[in-house]
């Protein structure tokens, strides 16, 4: 009677095994893409998740494939931190998405070392090279083109002009004393000067970076990066500078724990009329109305004040935009989005609806905002461009120094100690 | 003295009857190869799974701990044990390990009474007892990034709840930065966790108290014992195991913590609420140190484990030996 038991046991074993083989096959079958019908599917990631950018985006891939019936363009929209976590994992992995959102610089180069991105440079003469050569800048690494821009801005201190003329401020200040004296006249008008999201640490950044600019000159930040040497007198001076602004203090209560872009951050301190002045990119307009109430026509523009007998002038600018790269071996339909995605007619769709700065330059006339008019002006007749330290380094070197400005505002590091923990980081990464 | 109350009926495995002595060796061992390959069929699955997605893994970040390697490709920089000697200087790390046996000092100073406590008091027949536990767990269900959000602006400094409502009843002395203030944030961080865990443990001690036997307690009230050499002699010598527990749990939780620090403070300000694991995930996925992130990784895993061994060894092995319900007069 022993015999039924066994079989059972022995068919439970095999559909155990059976079961096994199941889930392995259609572990297979989930992988291929299902491209037999003759359409090429192209995923495109991109940290586009704010209205009204998302949709005009999701319009536009839509037209792409109206114009292009046999090919499919699938969005992946990811939130900024969440991008660049899920793309250090995905590089790692040796697969990137066909087209994904980059920032260019040093994380981009650290992709191209690896092999995983696409020389754009034969791809997409001659229309690549017609772009604004500022916005191009970014994805050149060794004179080969890596990616094509859709944006392309500067870092600036955007102002309430009501708090200004409050406290008394006719002229927003062109030298680093002035804007000293403007910050201490509107605390004496009981007014925060200055709105800063500590907890993000790269916020506070774009201080140092811009002082350094201005103290060293617009090339030294490069130089440095190169030569992994931040010690120069120069970069001591910048931190120097910052300490006296910190010394103050000009920054919004609880400063050092308050996000960018949340309901209680940087930009809604400033879009509520909280705090006078933060220093951010050509995007701060629409992150002060989404976040907080906006300023409207209070609102203004005025670039990073020179210092006093600094090598850098005023006209240096601090900046960068948003690009696409492809994949290596990227599809020749990926190929065609960008070239769609970077003509005229998109272009002046973007800088209507999306409130981003032109990289066609024949859509410039499709700026209506006068504060982007005013971004536009000071990038068209800048000297000198470094893009956010935090691409344009490697991203240790980069966070190195978020995080140790970050400890300067909060007053645990002294200038001195900027200067060395970033050249120790910069030597580290060979 | 030691006395058993109660029959140890479930102490030692069930060894069935005792097999027929006149069985044929060669059907015994079918069966046996039989039973194995049914065993390992079942097993296969979940240990591919096992395997794949942890045991490989764990390796794979214990070798990549002695390269310096930025993630991409394959690491081929052997640098031997610098990663580990970085370790040991690093600042931040070294806080790291200090706050970590912060939190796990208030979680069993205050956080485990405290839900003990609650436990005993909510073990008693009360009107809407049921509204009360279900309240109190209700925080534990909530996954930690909305505990985060949610307490990042209750904690808001002047516009937040907690200050408003402090200012309104004149209690503004009280109130501040919170979350952004370096000299606060633990406690803050702390507060939240409480919030957040305590309803669990006490969800424990609800099960533990639900065990034992009123006969004892009634025993004890019998021969005059006033209520608290009651809880002190009957009811938490019972509860040890629970206890035991809920103490490892705590620990391993405190040595883990990630989620909350990372959506509230992400660390900060100036590293002043940093864990181990916000520091892995810094180096990994925010400087791609991925091999320094890797040595972190180990040292985290290599402190949960000499934890864990160590207290296996030493606190729940009478737990494990299942003399569970043997009571020391003294109660030591």
């Amino acid at each position: 009677m022993g015999d039924p038991a066994l079989s059972r046991r022995g068919f439970l074993a095999a559909s155990a095994a059976a079961g096994l083989g199941m889930t392995a096959l259609t572990a297979c079958g989930g992988d291929s893409d299902g491209g037999s019908s003759g359409t090429t599917t192209i995923e495109w990631w991109n940290i586009s998740t704010t209205e009204p950018t998302k949709s005009v985006w999701a319009a536009l891939a839509r037209k792409f494939e109206a114009q292009n019936p046999t090919v499919k363009v699938k969005i992946v929209q990811l939130e900024n931190d969440a991008y660049k976590s899920k793309m250090t994992a995905l590089t790692s992995s040796g697969k990137l998405p066909d087209i994904f959102h980059t920032w260019g610089g040093g994380v981009l180069r650290q992709q191209v070392d690896a092999g995983l991105v696409e020389d754009l440079t034969d791809r997409t003469k001659p229309w690549g090279d017609a772009l604004l050569p500022v916005a191009r800048e970014p994805y050149l690494i060794d004179d080969k083109a890596y990616g094509v821009p859709f944006d392309i801005g500067m870092i600036g201190f955007w102002y309430n002009k009501a708090h200004f003329a409050k406290a008394g401020i006719s002229e927003p200040p062109t030298t680093w004393s002035g804007f000293l004296d403007a910050v201490r006249k509107l605390k004496s008008a009981r007014i925060t000067p200055l709105a800063l999201a500590g907890k993000e640490k790269w916020p506070g950044m774009y201080y140092w970076a811009y002082l350094a600019m201005r103290t060293a000159g617009a090339e030294a930040l490069q130089k440095a990066y190169e030569d992994k040497d931040f010690t120069g007198a120069p970069f001591v001076e910048a931190g120097e500078h910052l300490k006296e602004l910190v010394g103050l203090q000009p920054f919004q209560k609880g400063f050092l724990g308050a996000a960018y872009s949340s309901p209680t951050g940087q930009a809604a301190t400033v879009g509520n009329g909280k705090a006078a002045m933060e220093l951010m990119g050509q995007w701060a307009p629409v992150v002060q109305a989404d976040a907080g109430k906006g300023l409207g026509k209070d609102l203004g523009f005025f670039p990073f004040p020179a210092v006093e007998g600094g090598r850098g002038a005023i006209t240096e600018v601090f900046g960068g935009g948003g690009g696409h790269a492809l994949r290596r071996d990227a599809p020749q339909a990926a190929v065609d989005f960008l070239k769609f995605f970077a003509s005229e007619a998109t272009d002046r769709e973007l800088v209507k609806k999306t409130g981003v700065l032109p990289v066609v330059p024949a859509a410039e006339s499709a700026i209506a905002d006068p504060n982007i008019k005013a971004v536009q002006a000071e990038l068209k007749k800048a000297t000198g461009f470094q893009l956010y330290l935090d691409q344009a380094y490697a991203p240790a070197v980069g966070q190195e120094v978020n995080d140790s400005v970050a400890a300067l505002i909060s007053g645990s590091r002294s200038p001195e100690q900027v200067a060395q923990s970033v050249t120790k980081t910069a030597k580290e990464e060979q | 003295m030691t006395s058993t109350f109660l029959p140890s009926k479930q102490s030692g495995p069930d060894t069935g009857p005792p097999p027929p002595v006149a069985d044929r060796g060669r059907g015994r061992a079918r069966r046996r190869t039989l039973n194995w390959l049914t065993a390992t069929g079942f097993q296969l699955p979940a240990l591919v799974l096992f395997i794949g997605l942890v045991l490989l893994p764990m390796l794979f970040a214990l070798y990549a701990a002695f390269f310096r390697w930025g993630g991409f490709g394959m690491p081929s920089d052997y640098v031997g044990g610098e990663n580990f000697t970085r370790l040991f200087q690093d600042e931040v790390f070294l806080g790291d390990l200090w706050r970590c046996l912060v939190l796990v000092v208030l979680s069993l100073a205050l956080q485990l009474p405290f839900a003990l406590a609650m436990a005993v008091l909510l073990n008693q027949r009360m009107r809407g007892r049921a509204v009360y536990r279900m309240l109190f767990f209700a925080p534990y269900v909530l996954s930690e990034a909305i505990t985060g959000i949610l307490f990042g602006m209750i904690f808001a400094p002047d516009d937040g709840f907690a200050d408003q409502v402090l200012g309104r009843i004149g209690l503004e002395g009280l109130g501040g930065e919170w979350f952004a203030d370096p000299s606060t944030v633990m406690a803050t961080l702390f507060l939240v966790m409480m919030w957040k865990y305590f309803g669990f443990h006490m969800m424990l001690y609800l099960a533990g108290l639900q065990a034992v036997p009123k006969e004892l307690t009634e025993a004890a009230l019998i021969d005059g014992a006033g209520p608290w050499q009651r809880f002190r002699n009957v009811t938490l010598p019972l509860l040890a195991p629970t206890l035991r527990i809920s103490v490892f749990l705590s620990v391993i939780g405190s040595i883990q913590l990630f989620d909350l620090v990372w959506v509230t403070t992400a660390g900060g300000p100036d590293h002043h609420s940093e864990t181990m694991a916000v520091t892995m995930f810094q180096y990994g996925f925010k400087r791609y140190q991925v091999g320094y992130a890797s040595a972190i990784s180990v040292a985290m895993f290599a402190i949960s484990l000499v934890f864990a061994l160590a207290y296996q060894r030493f606190v729940l092995r009478r737990d494990l030996e299942g003399a569970t319900t043997t009571m020391r007069g003294d109660g030591k």
